[in-house]
């Protein structure tokens, strides 16, 4: 299987927000072929009733108190970090 | 190399500006992305003071261009980040800026950390400390490079996949990726969580232990960090190693295999008991890292938009286009190249078979080193399967340059510990690193072992 087209790479990169370009996509669609050919050698793994395992810290449900935490941090320094600003508030293109 | 106990007892302006001068000099080298004179001499002369004093006062260090610092910029290596000064500071930072050590800048990367040769920064390659027609190995490339340069007596720098213990084997200086969850990774820019470390890459053993002690530790700011567990030591309970079969085939460089039966030589002769081990799984585990890993980078990275912080596109018009093409500007080609395989991997269709298979493998390798431990205390094998390779040898390959991983994924697939430590150098003059991986939470067992390999 995987066949990967430029219109998949540009449906991909759609979906992940990346506005590529047209000769990006052809490059990219040829890298992601060969990658994805080499991860499906794990196809041939025998993984039935195995449970997955998605973090291995052993830990569960940590909680702290429910509290603000400022990081020390003002709100004028975390804006200070944002591209545009306008009256206190992060400004970006209209939306609606 | 230098020592942290040259740095003890001496001025610290004085430590800070020979440093900051011996990082200027080695220019060429490009390990370093930014200095900060300023903010590191004002340090400096508080330590002078008596006003901070601590295990490591006066002690210069550089930190990954990950590490969110005070003083200066925190690029990640990437156009996206070129800018931006971070209002807050990392957990590892602050703790060892509280022992009075003092960051003197920042040390270059794969942009985000993506790689493993330190080409993929946007601000130019690093160069090998040996050999400069030679990569420096990465992501961490530019933290090895500067402690082999002898800049600094440690520097930090941040292992996902492998990215402190192979710059750490390609420039000969000791690496140490801990256990997951021993240091809190607050503040530092994430890749993949389920395997993001934090760790240090130094001249010896004994200071590479020192600064793991300092940082290790629960973080109320880093969830998953563990109840502090690391107790440095002289004495290891190390008892039985074993050479790992799968890592000593054909397919990795003689000299590399030589080198590394000869280090095994050196821990037979303290006494420690030598056996052979296979892993079956370990075959599976470099594939299933690269589904696990881009699974994750592609969320992480869902929050360079463009909007809140770093660089917005300037010819974006719309809400779509502030996203679109701030990213597409930002990132370098593969940090694209893991955000699509990501998006991939995760959609639906697929999912079962790309994500969820890896995360099964996982499991099943994880049970493989279980078994292993039950006879042994720790497992050995090289770090690569060669040395440094030439700078572009393997850019215009991802599947090629992701081989250069393949003997540092599993452990960190499984959040074990495990250590680099130079073992030797080729006929070519190239330094080699032996891997040294142990049980979770035996990071001391580990270290300790590794300074009788040192004798």
């Amino acid at each position: 299987m995987t066949d990967i087209t430029t219109t998949d790479v540009q449906r991909l990169a759609h979906l992940s927000s990346l506005q590529l370009s047209d000769e990006e996509a052809v490059t990219l669609s040829d890298d992601i072929k060969n990658i994805l050919s080499y991860i499906e050698q794990l196809s041939e793994l025998d993984t039935d009733g195995v449970e997955p395992t998605y973090q291995v810290t052993d830990l569960q449900n940590v909680w702290r108190d429910d509290v603000v935490d400022t990081y020390g941090v003002d709100r004028d320094a975390l804006l200070a970090s944002a591209p545009d600003i306008e009256a206190h508030q992060i400004k970006v293109p209209k939306v609606l | 190399m230098v020592k942290i106990s040259d740095f003890l007892g001496t001025s610290a302006v004085e430590n800070v500006t020979r440093a900051l001068s011996l990082a200027r000099d080695n220019e060429r080298f490009n390990a370093i992305l930014s200095l900060s004179d300023d903010c590191a001499l004002e340090r400096a002369a508080k330590v002078d003071a008596g006003e901070v004093t601590g295990r490591l006062a006066g002690v210069p260090f550089i930190a990954k261009d990950n590490f969110l610092t005070f003083g200066g910029t925190t690029t990640a290596a990437s156009d996206f980040l070129k800018n931006f000064e971070s209002p807050i500071q990392a957990t590892a930072i602050e703790k060892l800026e509280a022992e009075g050590a003092i960051c003197i800048g920042k040390a270059n990367l794969d942009a985000f950390a993506h790689g493993g040769s330190t080409e993929n920064s946007a601000f130019g390659p690093t160069k090998n400390a040996y050999d400069d027609t030679r990569v420096a190995g990465g992501s961490s490339g530019g933290s090895a490079v500067v402690v082999a340069l002898g800049i600094v007596p440690f520097a930090l720098g941040t292992d996902t996949g492998g990215s402190i213990r192979q710059p750490a084997s390609f420039n000969g200086v000791v690496g140490v990726k801990p256990t997951y969850g021993m240091v809190s990774r607050f503040g530092v820019v994430a890749m993949a969580s389920s395997t993001d470390t934090i760790g240090v890459l130094a001249g010896d053993i004994s200071d590479a232990e020192l600064v793991m002690d300092i940082m290790s530790g629960q973080d109320a700011r880093d969830m998953t960090t563990l109840p502090d567990f690391f107790t440095p030591s002289e004495e290891t309970t190390v008892k039985r190693v074993a050479v790992i079969k799968e890592f000593m085939t054909d397919a990795v460089d003689p000299e590399v295999r030589e080198i590394t039966e000869r280090y095994v030589d050196t821990l037979r002769a303290q006494g420690i008991e030598v056996g052979e081990v296979s892993l079956p799984m370990l075959k599976y585990a470099h594939p299933a890292y690269y589904i696990v890993m881009p699974a994750e980078v592609s969320s992480n990275l869902a929050r360079f938009d463009g909007v809140r912080y770093g660089e917005r596109s300037s010819e974006a018009k719309t809400l779509d286009e502030v996203y679109g093409l701030s990213r597409e500007h930002g990132f370098m080609e593969e940090n694209k190249r893991r955000i699509i395989i990501g998006s991939y991997v995760l959609s639906s269709g697929y999912f079962d078979a790309y994500y969820m298979k890896a995360q099964k493998a996982r499991t099943l390798l994880i049970q493989d080193f279980n078994k292993a431990f039950d006879s042994y205390d720790a497992l050995i094998g090289p770090v690569a399967p060669d040395p440094a390779f030439k700078l572009g040898e393997n850019t215009s390959d991802p599947v090629k340059m992701y081989m250069a991983d393949t003997m540092t994924v599993p452990a960190s697939l499984a959040g074990l510990p495990a250590l680099s430590v130079p073992a030797g150098v080729t006929e070519a003059g190239l330094p080699v690193g032996v891997q040294i991986i142990g049980q979770r939470q035996s990071d001391a067992a580990l270290l300790a072992l590794a300074k009788r390999g040192e004798q």
